[in-house]
């Protein structure tokens, strides 16, 4: 399988890349890691005519904290995020999250900018920044500017995203010490999207919830949030009805697409299970 | 038709440059070009891993890499790791540990383990599932390649007593 003729362009800083984007419009599109593009590009559901690949740009890379927050390069790979012991310390979840996606061949090259920017209701990481209250750093020839996650994802393959733009960091709160957390994915097999998956952030104050965010991935055209599931929780107990009742009212805002993954029934029944999951392990994780 | 770009890399430790279109997959340029027939075309789909090459380090699916993606670059694949008419200790695990049946996925797998004991050069039995999770293997039932891996392992680290 063979991609439709393309020009190929590899710049080495981001004004470079801005200009190409400009000159070419409609015409270009971004190669982050390749491991969405690329297949789609063999199969030619894409067929761009000039490729403008980010991997030879420096600044794109790296993780850090920076006064509270974590800023993520958006062209860091899974793998750099699953042995970051920054992450691993202050932001676990992300770390659990990456751990689930595809394979480790895939996890080399694939970019946690181009699972986010992409707008597949599949990838993983659109749900985990949700809950985590991340924002996306978007670069333009006129400027930059800052978009929350909440509100980013707009439909299959649809962001706020303007054909202009670059992603170029991912910011991430760093979290209070006490936020119990949990990714419960379920997939078919390794490498396969998820047939549901769920996320959650949990904060307890005593024995009652005092914050908590749940997302759920490939069970409608964007990733959701469960607002009313979240809304039954605060100032309650988590318990085994608490949390039956979140699942119930998380499985109710589900729309999932029909595949061979199952039927629309059974993915709405995971991403409740998964759901109950998740908080039950997210309060286990609050008591480090 | 698009024009063509000349890409320099290091195969094997070797210098090569080839002439090639932008949407040439490093895998066609490996086999085709190259004459370096262990990387395999399995899926070309980037699922089963047989055409696993390593890249500045990294285990990647060449038939997900773009050639022109590789100027500058470090290729290793299955032809480079005999060392003067020595079997690498991945390869010698494989044998020893009957690591292969039909063999079309042991290229990507001796390729993919060898960046797995670079990383980790002691892996318990769970990390190796973990890590080898993107290659098939249709015939072995993966039992043997993890026992390969293991005789490997412990051939290149020892574990002292």
């Amino acid at each position: 399988m063979i991609p439709r003729e393309f020009e190929y362009h590899a710049p080495q800083n981001i004004p470079d890349a801005l200009g190409l984007l400009e000159q070419f419009g409609d015409e270009a599109k971004l190669l982050a890691g390749g491991h969405s593009l690329l297949p789609m590009m063999k199969m030619r559901f894409a067929q761009p005519g000039h490729l403008i690949d980010l991997g030879r740009i420096r600044e794109l890379k790296g993780i850090r904290e920076d006064a509270g927050t974590l800023r993520i390069g958006a062209m860091t790979t899974e793998n750099e995020i699953i042995w970051s012991k920054l992450l691993q310390d202050k932001c676990p979840l992300l770390v659990e999250g990456a751990r689930l996606i595809a394979d480790p061949q895939v996890r080399y090259k694939g970019t946690i900018g181009g699972d986010v920017s992409h707008g597949d209701p599949g990838n993983d990481h659109p749900a985990l920044m949700l809950v985590v209250d991340a924002s996306f750093v978007l670069k333009s020839s006129s400027g930059e500017r800052v978009v929350p996650a909440d509100g980013f994802f707009l439909g299959t393959y649809a962001t706020a995203m303007s054909p202009g733009e670059i992603m170029t960091e991912i910011r991430i709160p760093v979290p209070a010490l006490n936020t119990g957390y949990c990714y419960a994915k379920l997939k078919r097999k390794v490498g396969d999207f998820a047939t549901a998956a769920a996320a959650v952030t949990l904060r307890m104050q005593g024995e009652k919830v005092q914050q908590v965010a749940i997302a759920l991935t490939n069970v409608g055209a964007t990733p959701l949030r469960a607002r009313a599931a979240e809304d039954s929780l605060r100032g309650k107990p988590l318990d085994d009805t608490s949390i039956a009742e979140a699942a119930r009212l998380a499985m109710s805002i589900c729309d999932p697409a029909l595949d061979q993954r199952g039927d629309a029934e059974y993915k709405t029944a995971m991403a409740g299970e998964m759901t109950q999951r998740a908080l039950r392990t997210a309060r286990l994780r609050t008591r480090r | 038709m698009a024009r063509k770009l000349t890409v320099s890399f290091k195969l094997n430790g070797k210098p090569v440059d080839v002439v090639v279109e932008p949407r040439e997959l490093l895998i066609h340029t490996l086999r085709e070009r190259l004459q370096h027939t262990g990387p395999h075309i399995g899926c070309e789909t980037s699922h089963c891993g047989a055409c696993t090459v390593d890249l500045n380090g990294m285990s990647v699916k060449s038939c997900t890499v773009l050639t022109v993606q590789c100027q500058d670059a470090e290729v290793l694949t299955v032809e480079g790791f005999e060392q003067g008419g020595v079997l690498h200790a991945l390869q010698e695990g494989f044998t020893m540990a009957h690591g292969l049946q039909c063999g079309y996925c042991t290229p990507g797998m001796i390729t993919r383990a060898y960046r797995l004991l670079k990383e980790n050069p002691s892996p318990t039995e769970e990390d190796i599932r973990y890590w080898m999770a993107g290659n098939l293997c249709r015939c072995t039932g993966y039992q043997n390649i993890v026992k390969a891996v293991r005789y490997a392992a412990e051939k290149i680290s020892p574990v002292r007593a």
